[in-house]
């Protein structure tokens, strides 16, 4: 389970047959354990990590510390789903220390996010204040570094 | 001058016959190159890290002849945690510049001119010719297909004369990917105990075993004392370019080794010695995820090249496949050439790993998947041409 998880996450284009070659099962098993652990929510979705500077876009990102009140018997959950199912919030994690929220924001502009924070996210009752940090480059996302492979520097034949 | 320059010696032995395709590689594009003996991921991070950090820090002086202690001790670690070894870090084991030096100092510690070296073959390249610069004779035992390249005590006991010293072990196995198990060890152990061999046993791949049936010569009753020892960080830990090898047996064959090494070497590199320690201490998880993709990288290289018709032993260590190429009808430096520069693909053919290596060519995995991919699509195009 474990090892089909590690290649999936590596490259979710690899076929179940290919799979089923390196791990050493039939593919009829690949297909059963890998719809097991979709099924469990195991594998949550199947995306592609995109530079989107080098797709032309203009694209910009957040981190966006905020402070807010948690409330009687729902915590911090309550508000925290109010803010993530704003589509703007490419992340949100509760944090343990100065802050409660990390909301990672991506947007058009540096205007548009601040637009988000004024109009959208500070106004919450909840929310008692937040300090927004502009991304100025990205250079790894989830595990895979942006720029630069490392290249092959070995010698084409040795012993 | 009138009398012959180079030393009868070195003027006998060949030049390795790996190198032979280099020039015409590096003169072409597009050439997919599964010929490399090293892993092709670079070193880990952490490790590298650590080698830029020593020299921060000013680390540019030698060391004690036998290494840093540290090392020694991480080592003695770690071959007791994980396989149950003892080595007293103070005085049984010695840091080298790569398993190369080791092996070279391990037979010019204990061979006597004419003394013999029983070498199993295919075999890495290195052991014939390191045997005859120490004066030894190396007498060779093929292996076969048959016995899935491992090495019977039979036929060892075959070519044992009252000259033989020393029985070279090479498991996991460069080129053939042969594991020994543990039966067929302890039969080799007996013949070493009849006929008061040593064993030099170089383990260098033994972390890279795929079935976890992994058994380090030494863990074998008795043979602690007749075994030298020999492994490294160059394959497990991606770091062949930091030359940092080991070798570990009692203290009076290990003195033997450092009385050389302190005269020829001096000690290994301090920088290399420093990440060395990181790796073995911090470095294993990422070594683990390096040999688990091996590992994927195996099982699709070897049920390609059987795929393609080229009938393959299934490798359990290292990371090397060695399929049969006979039913070309090529030989495999024929096989070679011919696919380099129809196909441009490299690889390494047998021969090269003795005469008992002919009729099968090594395809080294430690290559992206993508690549292998590719490179067993022009492998398919080119032995459908060949093929009777």
């Amino acid at each position: 389970m474990k090892e089909i998880l590690k290649i999936l996450e590596q490259d979710a284009k690899v076929s179940p047959e290919k799979i089923a070659t390196m791990v050493g099962l039939s593919v009829e098993e690949v297909k059963e354990k890998i719809s097991e652990l979709e099924k469990k929510k195991a594998i949550i979705k199947y995306r592609t990590v995109v530079d989107w500077e080098k797709a032309g876009e203009e694209v910009v990102y957040a981190f966006i510390e905020v402070k807010v009140t948690p409330e009687r018997d729902h915590g911090f959950d309550a508000v925290a789903s109010r803010i993530y199912r704003f589509p703007e919030v490419h992340s949100l994690y509760l944090m343990a220390g100065d802050y409660d929220l990390s909301v990672v924001i991506e947007g058009k502009s540096m205007k548009e996010i601040a637009y988000f924070v004024a109009e959208k996210l500070a106004p919450l009752e909840q929310v008692q204040s937040t300090a927004t940090h502009f991304v100025l480059k990205r250079y790894k996302v989830d595990g895979v570094i942006l720029e630069g492979k490392e290249e092959d520097r070995r010698l084409p034949i040795t012993p | 001058m009138s009398k012959p320059l180079i030393s009868k010696i070195v003027e006998s032995v060949p030049p390795s016959g790996i190198r032979r395709f280099f020039d015409i590689i590096l003169s072409m594009e597009g050439v997919i190159s599964l010929g490399v003996g090293e892993p092709d991921f670079a070193t880990p991070w952490t490790i590298r890290e650590t080698g830029i950090y020593s020299l921060e820090q000013g680390y540019t002086t030698y060391t004690s002849n036998q290494g840093l202690l540290k090392l020694r001790e991480a080592i003695s670690n770690h071959l007791y945690h994980t396989y149950g070894l003892n080595y007293d870090p103070m005085e049984e084991i010695l840091i080298t510049v790569g398993v190369s030096e080791a092996l070279d100092l391990a037979l010019r510690a204990i061979i006597n001119p004419g003394d013999e070296v029983i070498i199993p073959e295919p075999s890495y390249v290195s052991y014939k010719p390191c045997t005859l610069f120490s004066g030894g004779i190396p007498v060779v035992v093929p292996t076969y297909l048959k016995d899935g390249f491992k090495v019977t005590s039979s036929e060892i006991e075959k070519v044992v004369t009252d000259r033989t010293k020393v029985i070279l072990l090479s498991y996991p196995n460069n080129p053939t990917g042969a594991t020994m198990d543990r039966e067929g060890l302890l039969e080799i152990a007996e013949v070493a105990k009849r006929h008061d061999l040593v064993v030099i046993s170089d383990e260098i791949y033994g972390q890279l075993t795929y079935d976890d049936t992994y058994t380090p010569f030494p863990s074998i009753p008795n043979m602690k004392e007749r075994t030298i020892f020999l492994d490294g960080f160059s394959k497990a830990y991606a770091m062949t370019g930091w030359r940092i090898g080991f070798a570990c047996s009692i203290p009076e064959v290990i003195r033997a080794m450092t009385k050389i090494h302190q005269y020829t070497t001096l000690c290994a590199s301090i920088i290399a010695q420093k990440a060395a320690i990181e790796a073995i201490t911090k470095g294993n998880d990422r070594m683990y995820e390096m040999k688990n993709e091996y590992n994927r990288r195996r099982q699709l290289i070897v049920n390609g090249l059987r795929e393609i018709g080229l009938p393959c032993f299934e490798p359990k260590g290292a990371f090397y496949a060695f399929p049969s190429i006979e039913n070309t009808r090529l030989s495999s430096s024929e096989f070679a050439e011919r696919l380099l520069l129809e196909e441009k693909v490299a690889v390494v053919p047998g021969e090269v790993f003795g005469r008992c290596g002919e009729g099968y060519i090594r395809c080294s995995y430690a290559v992206e998947q993508q690549l292998i991919e590719e490179a067993l699509t022009r492998m398919d195009r080119f032995v459908k041409r060949y093929r009777k």
